[in-house]
């Protein structure tokens, strides 16, 4: 089974990178539509982002904006292999230490300056070494970055970091400007308020609480695209306005968590609008509830692993997120590098939880309750409570009593980060590699009191290790070896009830086209996408 | 006893309010028996209408039975209604009886300190004091009664001060009656029945309050209230009219019997202001 699933990664990743952007060209045609250029996207942008230049926000609407006007050097397919962006190609020594991109010739930025390697090495040296926390340890391990000519970007690493290439994604590593950005404070520079990129739309207008405007940047390096005339990004804060926008034709588009999942079912009934989840599989969002292992009882392994037989993630899937989504079975998410689905959680089982309780001495007092938690909600809004809600009364089945205490969003950070909690929910991307976004919720190196480091305080040094020699490993094998294991003993272990893999919806009018092609679905460029007559 | 009944009753509202409130009363009692088990268990499939699957009000997004919520929620909302009443009588009683006893600067001294809650909009200070202590039933009455006591302070002051000067309270004084014992057994008895009137119409508020604060999220998240129901089943009205429109009824006849019953109390208790108001 581990050989097959080894092969299979071989062969995808030796894949030639050109054959999906192929494919969808040829899925358009299939259909017999040919391109049309012309015409507004008008879509929604919720909540409205402080700013629109991705690495100085990082929130999901600055990223959906942000990424029609600054772009990055690669994109990903669902499964995660590499297409070129602003790298036209890349070489990788035998080693994993030298990264070699050669770029696109014929790029301007907005303002007709031409785009260089220069700037490449800027934006990944100074700009996102500053602006990006997440990557700082990765870009710390770079010993070298040169431009051997105006088209071509060399990196050189102290040690093999086999995931280099997915932190070139324009969510993760934007491209911008030597010219705008040099010398001055990253996060204030004109340039952040008027973003100046690479891509097929620039910016033109942002009335605040209102819309943002883009429009067809006529320089773009692809010749002939993008289609659209522009995008307008119009500024809706409630929900069901959100819903009528979308099912009116007012807006052709809607993204992430647009429209909440309970009226995903009415549209997928409408003839004119597609619903779908892909795209989301570079981020993979994981939901769970998080159990401070400090806590008395959630220490023994036997009571997390009751609790998790606890849970019935079909129905939540189904009931509570409106089938947005798959049941989680897992620390990784099936859609991230290195899954190994032989690696399954014990199936949904009330009795076997009980009596696991017993074995582990908790026998069920007056009330049938066997010992009492606190369940902190996230407020951040009905999900949060549904979900939490459905926790309490699946763990006082098993004879967990759980109460619930309702808090602020500020609290909620500072409580979790200061470890003052019993159990809560959380969810968190994973940014398509387990050493970019899993490693950090379970290696004892990264217990800290930070929102979203191991604050569960799970620590396991045979995990510590596994961890370790899949970050080094130089090879994509070796990993699969290392990540195998691991999940094969978190699913033993479950130090965090895994629940679902989150998967947000994009709804769009039948005649917007060429939508959803990458793993970063709405995230991409959309120089391809189209609206048909 | 009889005289007061008949006075109350010639009221036709007061006597539906009274059966309403009875009714109301009973559910909340019953609850464990009308719907054993606890009303945030799953009982059926999620948004099932009513009448469907054996529940009678119908399911809400986790498969809630809506009349066990509504039932449970009852309990709740009398809880809240009657403490925080009641709290709120006790300091208003209190400081109301101080300043129109007393006069002078106690009296201009509370009534400031009244006038400074009176200027705060009810609502929002309740929010402010409930998020501040973090949702909890105990919260809840505590901010419900402390924005509901200013008006009594200023009924009982008013009805202290005009009873304050008569003979039969001079005559206490000059017995050697002590104060307290003044204010107690002579003027409060005498004071009573404007008090009963607005009490119950302040329970009335107190459970709007609630409910409000239970819909914008504020709500005990232990307790199943009528206010949380309305707030959990707003997002999907559109789907499952009936997990808003139940509990939203529950909360306006409430209410409704509530206000009849205080409009019924104030005939019984004041039978002059009645003839009055019935002569013009």
């Amino acid at each position: 089974m581990e050989l097959t699933r080894r092969n299979l990664l071989g062969a995808t990743l030796g894949a030639t990178a050109a054959a999906p952007v192929l494919m969808s060209a040829g899925a358009a045609l299939a259909q017999g539509v040919t391109p049309r250029r012309g015409g507004m996207l008008t879509t929604i942008l919720n909540p409205e982002p402080p700013v629109l230049q991705i690495g100085v926000n990082n929130q999901t609407p600055t990223l959906i904006a942000g990424t029609k006007i600054t772009q990055g050097l690669l994109q990903f397919t669902p499964k995660l292999e590499p297409l070129p962006q602003l790298a036209k190609s890349w070489t990788v020594s035998p080693d994993g230490l030298e990264y070699v991109f050669k770029l696109e010739e014929n790029v301007t930025w907005h303002d007709g300056k031409p785009f260089t390697a220069d700037d490449v090495v800027f934006s990944v040296m100074q700009f996102n070494r500053e602006v990006a926390p997440r990557l700082r340890g990765v870009l710390a391990g770079i010993a070298e970055a040169t431009t051997p000519d105006p088209h071509t970007a060399r990196f050189v690493l102290k040690q093999p970091f086999e995931p280099f290439l997915l932190c070139f994604d324009a969510t993760a590593m934007p491209i911008v400007a030597k010219h705008l950005f040099e010398g001055q404070n990253f996060r204030t520079a004109p340039a952040v308020q008027h973003p100046v990129g690479t891509g097929p739309f620039r910016f033109v207008e942002w009335q605040r609480g209102n819309f943002v405007r883009m429009e067809r940047y006529e320089g773009y390096w692809k010749p002939g695209k993008p289609y659209l005339d522009g995008i307008l990004w119009r500024i809706v804060p409630d929900g069901q306005s959100r819903r009528l926008a979308i099912e009116s034709g007012q807006v052709v588009m809607t993204t992430a968590t647009d429209i909440e999942p309970f009226d995903i079912p009415a549209l997928r009934a409408k003839p004119n609008l597609a619903v779908t989840t892909a795209g989301w599989e570079y981020f993979s969002p994981l939901f769970w509830y998080d159990l401070n292992q400090r806590v008395g009882p959630l220490a023994d392994k036997r009571v997390r692993q009751a609790m998790s037989m606890a849970l019935d993630r079909n129905f939540i899937v189904q009931r509570l997120w409106f089938g947005l989504g798959r049941p989680a079975t897992g620390p990784i998410a099936s859609t991230t590098r290195f899954y190994d689905a032989t690696a399954k959680l014990p199936p949904f089982d009330v009795a076997k939880a009980k009596k696991l309780l017993d074995e582990a001495g908790h026998k069920p007092g007056a009330g049938g309750m066997r010992f009492a938690l606190k369940h902190l909600i996230p407020p951040y809004g009905e999900i949060w409570n549904r979900m939490s809600e459905y926790f309490r009364q699946a763990m006082r089945q098993i004879g967990i009593d759980v109460t619930l205490e309702s808090t602020d969003a500020g609290t909620w950070a500072s409580r979790v980060a200061n470890w003052d909690y019993e159990t809560t929910a959380n969810v968190l991307y994973q940014f398509g590699d387990p050493t970019l976004g899993v490693e950090r919720s379970y290696v004892t190196s990264n217990i800290q009191k930070i929102t979203f480091t191991n604050t569960a305080g799970y620590s396991n040094p045979r995990v510590d290790e596994l961890f370790q020699a899949g970050r080094t490993a130089a090879t994509a094998a070796e990993r699969q070896k290392a990540f195998s294991e691991v999940q094969h003993l978190l699913v033993e272990e479950v130090p965090l009830l895994w629940v679902v893999e989150v998967a947000y919806p994009t709804v769009t009018d039948k005649k917007l086209r060429n939508v959803i092609q990458t793993g970063t679905g709405v995230h991409a460029s959309f120089d391809d996408v189209f609206l048909a007559s | 006893m009889s005289a007061f009944l008949r006075r109350f009753a010639r009221n036709r509202g007061a006597v539906v309010g009274a059966v309403l409130l009875v009714l109301v009363i009973g559910m909340a009692l019953f609850a464990p028996l009308l719907f054993p088990g606890s009303p945030w268990d799953m009982a059926g499939a999620p948004f099932q209408p009513p009448g469907e699957d054996g529940m009678l009000l119908g399911t809400d997004s986790l498969g809630r039975d809506v009349a066990a919520g509504i039932a449970y929620g009852a309990q709740v909302s009398l809880i809240v209604g009657a403490v925080s009443t009641a709290v709120a009588l006790l300091i208003g009683v209190a400081l109301g009886a101080v300043a129109g006893y007393l006069g002078g600067w106690a009296d201009d001294a509370i009534m400031r300190f009244t006038e400074f809650f009176q200027t705060i909009p009810s609502f929002v200070l309740a929010i402010l004091l409930v998020a501040i202590f973090t949702p909890s039933i105990a919260s809840i009455i505590v901010a419900i009664a402390v924005v509901s006591w200013p008006p009594v302070t200023r009924v009982v002051r008013a009805e202290f001060l005009s009873l304050r000067n008569r003979e039969f309270v001079q005559a206490a004084e000059v017995l050697g009656k002590r104060p307290l014992a003044i204010v107690l057994t002579d003027i409060l008895p005498n004071a009573l029945s404007p008090i009963i009137v607005l009490a119950s119409l302040m329970t009335a508020t107190a459970i709007l309050l609630e409910s409000s604060l239970s819909f914008l999220g504020l709500g005990d998240p232990n307790m199943m209230s009528w206010g949380f129901l309305i707030g959990s089943g707003r997002s999907v009205i559109r789907l499952a009219w009936w997990m808003s429109v139940f509990p939203g009824l529950a909360i306006f006849l409430t209410v409704l019997a509530l206000n009849l019953v205080g409009e019924g109390l104030s005939d019984a208790l004041n039978p002059r202001l009645r003839k009055r108001g019935a002569a013009h």
